[in-house]
C-alpha cells in the first residue's frame, strides 16, 4: 500500500450529494479479475457520452466537455472535494480502486458512508472530513482561482488552503499509523493469532455448532 | 447492565479490545460471490497465506451468471459475455484450489448469496456473518451481526477469521400497528428510508421491532434488513423468536440433536433487553404506511403510490432542491405529475430484497389469471435460488406467471444491477423489486422505480402504477 505523509494536490469540485459507488465505477467494470485498470473508467457516465464497455480503450470515446475531471484546468488533479454522504451504495472496493488508479489521493467532504470509509484507507486513499461550511467555502475558492492546491498533511492532520488558512481534521489513529507506514491490515491481526485461537477454544465450548 | 442485541453479539465475538479504540472481532460466516472476492484470492496467493477455518466459507456465484435456461445448459463455458465468465471461472478456481464449499452455477442450491445463506440454514441467529457484498445486512433478520465488507476485508477475514471494528452506535427502529392489507415489508423499509434518509442510519447498527415486525415472516425480515444499508447503515437487526427458529430447524447447515437444545437456549436471548439505551429511536405507525413507489435516484426519493413526483421548488433547501431537479431530469419526470401516471417499460422481480418463496407467491396472485400490459416490454421474474425456484414450480407459480406474459427465469441477480444480458436500455421506466434506484444501476440511463413484489405485478398488468390494495 502507498504510504502518506504529505501532499500539495491540485483540488477538483464535484458539486453533489450522495455520489454512490454506481456513479464512481459502474457496474460492468466490476467484471476484472485484477486491482488496477480501473482510472479510465472513474466517474464513466458522467465523463464519457457513450456507453463504456470493459475492456475497451477509452482514449477515443467522447467527453463530456461540461463534467469538471475532462476541464484542462483540473487534470492531474490529486484532491477531490465533494459532498455529503460520499461513496454511498455498494461496497465494491473497486471504487477505491478507480480514484487511486485515475490519480486521487484524498477526499474531502462533510461525510462517508460507512463501508467506502473502510475501504478507502486500505488502498492508501486519505478521507478527510469537514464541515458543511468549510467545504461549502472550500467549493467556493476552488471554483473561483485557478490552480488551487490544498497542502495536506497527514501526521499534523491539517488542510492547507493557498491564502495559509490552517483547517484541522479528525483521524482515527489507527487508519493514521497504517496509513503513515502502509501497513497492511493483515500482518498486524495475524500478530494476535494466539489471541484469536484462545478465542476459538473457549467458544467452541459455547457454540459447538459454528466449529463443526 | 441492559443490553441492545447488537451490544449482545458484539461481545460474544469480541477478540481482543485494543488500545487505539478498534476491537477485533471475530467471524463465524463468511460468504462469498465471484465479483468482490478474485483479488482477495490473489492477495492470499501473493502473500503465501492460507483460509483461517476453511468451513466458515461458502461461496456461490450470482452478480453475473445469465438466467436463461438455454445460457445456462452448458455450465460455466456456456456464458457468453467473456469476461463475465472468466470472472465464474475464476471463483471455481479458486474455491478448489483452496478448498471452499461452492454452489457452482447449475447445482439446485445456486443462487443469490443472500438467499443461499438462509435457505441453507448457513445463516444462523447469533452469529457474526460478512460478505462482499453491502445487502448483507439483510442477515440480520436472524438476530445475527451482519454486513457487507471489501475487498481488502474479504483477504482479511480468509486469512485471520476476524475484522478490525469499532462499535456502532444502536439505532431502533419501532413499527407498531397493523399493516394494512396488500402493505408489505418492503413498503415499511421503504417508508423508513423516505423518513430517515439514505444517510439516516450511518454509524448505526438498525434494529427493526415492534408488533408489525414480529408479525413478519422472515422473508419479510430479510426484506427489511436487506435494505437497512440504503439507509446508510451496515448493520440491519430483529431479535430472535419462535418464527426464527421455525425457519432454521431442520436446513442443512442448522444444528442439529443436542447442539440444536444448546442453541436454542442461547438464541432465546438475543433480543435487546427491555431498559436497553438506545442512541436514536424513530416510530412509525404500521397502519399509515401506503404503497410505495421510488420516483428519483436514491432510495430516499420515495412517496406513496397515490402521491405527486414532488416539485424542487418547494425543497426544504439548496441542495435538496438541486438533487430533485437532477433526479427528475435523469428520469425524465415532471414536477407535480401523479406517480400513478409513471409508464412502464419493464417489470423486474427479483434481487435479494424480494425473490424469496413469498416474494413469488404475493406476486403470482396478483398476476393470476390476468395479462401483463402489451404496452410493456419485458416483464422477468427471476427466483433467488434454485431452490425456490423448485418450490416456486412445485406450487405451479410458474405456470400463473407465465401464462400472464412474464418470462420464468433460473436464478441470479439478474436486473437487478445488469451485470449480465439482462439490463434496462436508455431511458426505460421500470418497476422493480431491487433495492437500488442509481442512475445507470439497471442498465446504462435505465430509469428505476422500487417496489413491492405486488405492486411491482399489478404495475405489469397495468403498464403503469396501480395501487395494489384496491385490486384485492
Ligand atoms: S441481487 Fe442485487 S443487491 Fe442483491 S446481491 Fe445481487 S446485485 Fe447485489
Amino acid at each position: 500500500m502507498q504510504k502518506f505523509t504529505q501532499l500539495n494536490g491540485l483540488v477538483a469540485p464535484l458539486d453533489r450529494a450522495n455520489v454512490d459507488t454506481d456513479l464512481i465505477i459502474p457496474k460492468q467494470f466490476l467484471k476484472s479479475i485484477k486491482r488496477t485498470g480501473f482510472g479510465p473508467n472513474l466517474f464513466d457516465e458522467l465523463r464519457y457520452l457513450d456507453e463504456g464497455f470493459p475492456g475497451q480503450d477509452a482514449t477515443n470515446r467522447p467527453l463530456n466537455k461540461d463534467f469538471v475531471l475532462n476541464q484542462p484546468r483540473y487534470k492531474n488533479s490529486e484532491v477531490l472535494l465533494s459532498r455529503a454522504n460520499f461513496g454511498c451504495g455498494s461496497s465494491r472496493e473497486h471504487a477505491p480502486w478507480a480514484l487511486v488508479d485515475y490519480g486521487f489521493r484524498a477526499i474531502i467532504a462533510p461525510s462517508f458512508a460507512d463501508i467506502f470509509f473502510n475501504n478507502a484507507p486500505k488502498n492508501g486513499l486519505l478521507l478527510i472530513q469537514l464541515d458543511e461550511a468549510t467545504v461549502e467555502r472550500l467549493f467556493k475558492e476552488v471554483e473561483a482561482t485557478e490552480g488551487y492546491k490544498l497542502l495536506v498533511d497527514l501526521p499534523a492532520q491539517t488542510v492547507t488552503t493557498p491564502s495559509g488558512e490552517v483547517l484541522s481534521f479528525e483521524m482515527d489513529p489507527f487508519r493514521k499509523h497504517c496509513l503513515i507506514e502502509g501497513l497492511d491490515d493483515i500482518g498486524l491481526t495475524l500478530k494476535d493469532a494466539a489471541d484469536i485461537k484462545a478465542y476459538e477454544e473457549a467458544r467452541a465450548k459455547v457454540t459447538p455448532w459454528i466449529f463443526a | 447492565m441492559a443490553q441492545t442485541l447488537y451490544d449482545k453479539l458484539w461481545d460474544a465475538h469480541l477478540v481482543k479490545q485494543r488500545d487505539d479504540g478498534t476491537a477485533l472481532i471475530y467471524i463465524d460466516r463468511h460468504l462469498l460471490h465471484e465479483v468482490t472476492s478474485p483479488q482477495a484470492f490473489e492477495g492470499l496467493r501473493l502473500a503465501g497465506r492460507k483460509p483461517w477455518r476453511l468451513s466458515a466459507n461458502l461461496a456461490t456465484p450470482d452478480h453475473n451468471v445469465p438466467t436463461t435456461v438455454k445460457e445456462r445448459a452448458q455450465g460455466v463455458s456456456g456464458i457468453e459475455d467473456e469476461i463475465s465468465r472468466i470472472q465464474v471461472q475464476t471463483l471455481d478456481d479458486n474455491c478448489e484450489a483452496f478448498g471452499i464449499t461452492e454452489f457452482k452455477i447449475n447445482d439446485i442450491r445456486q443462487g443469490i448469496v443472500h438467499v443461499v445463506g438462509p435457505e441453507q440454514g448457513a445463516t444462523l441467529p447469533g452469529m457474526t456473518l460478512v460478505c462482499g457484498d453491502s445487502h448483507t445486512a439483510t442477515h440480520g433478520a436472524f438476530a445475527a451481526l451482519a454486513h457487507g465488507v471489501g475487498t481488502s476485508e474479504v483477504e482479511h477475514v480468509l486469512a485471520t477469521q476476524c475484522l478490525i471494528q469499532r462499535k456502532m452506535k444502536n439505532l431502533l427502529i419501532q413499527v407498531d400497528g397493523k399493516l394494512q392489507k396488500g402493505v408489505t415489508a418492503k413498503d415499511i423499509v421503504l417508508a423508513v428510508i423516505g423518513e430517515i434518509g439514505t444517510a439516516g442510519g450511518t454509524g448505526y447498527a438498525m434494529e427493526f421491532a415492534g408488533s408489525a415486525i414480529s408479525e413478519l415472516s422472515m422473508e419479510g425480515r430479510m426484506t427489511i434488513c436487506n435494505m437497512a444499508i440504503e439507509a446508510g447503515a451496515r448493520v440491519g437487526l430483529v431479535a430472535c423468536d419462535q418464527t426464527t427458529l421455525d425457519y432454521v430447524e431442520g436446513r442443512p447447515f442448522a444444528p442439529k440433536g443436542k447442539e440444536w437444545e444448546q442453541a436454542v437456549t442461547w438464541w432465546k436471548t438475543l433480543h435487546s433487553d427491555a431498559d436497553a439505551k438506545f442512541d436514536k429511536v424513530v416510530k412509525l405507525d404500521a397502519a399509515k404506511i401506503e404503497p410505495q413507489v421510488s420516483w428519483g435516484t436514491s432510495p430516499e426519493m420515495v412517496g406513496s403510490v397515490n402521491s405527486l413526483v414532488p416539485d424542487p421548488a418547494k425543497a426544504a433547501d439548496e441542495n435538496q432542491r438541486k438533487s430533485w431537479e437532477s433526479a427528475l431530469n435523469y428520469m425524465g419526470l415532471q414536477a407535480n405529475q401523479a406517480i400513478t401516471d409513471i409508464k412502464l417499460d419493464r417489470v423486474f422481480i427479483g434481487s435479494c430484497t424480494n425473490s424469496r418463496i413469498e416474494d413469488l407467491r404475493a406476486a403470482a396472485e396478483v398476476a393470476k389469471g390476468r395479462k401483463v400490459a402489451s404496452t410493456l416490454m419485458q416483464a422477468l421474474v427471476v427466483p433467488g435460488s434454485g431452490l425456490v425456484k423448485k418450490q416456486a414450480e412445485e406450487e405451479g407459480l410458474d405456470k400463473i406467471f407465465i401464462e400472464a406474459g412474464f418470462e420464468w427465469r433460473e436464478p441470479g441477480c439478474s436486473m437487478c444491477l445488469a451485470m449480465n444480458a439482462d439490463k434496462l436500455g436508455q431511458g426505460e421506466h421500470c418497476a422493480s423489486t431491487s433495492n437500488r434506484n442509481f442512475e445507470g444501476r439497471q442498465g446504462y440511463g435505465g430509469r428505476t422505480h422500487l417496489v413491492s413484489p405486488a405492486m411491482a405485478a399489478a404495475a405489469a398488468i397495468a403498464g403503469h402504477f396501480v395501487d395494489v390494495r384496491e385490486w384485492s
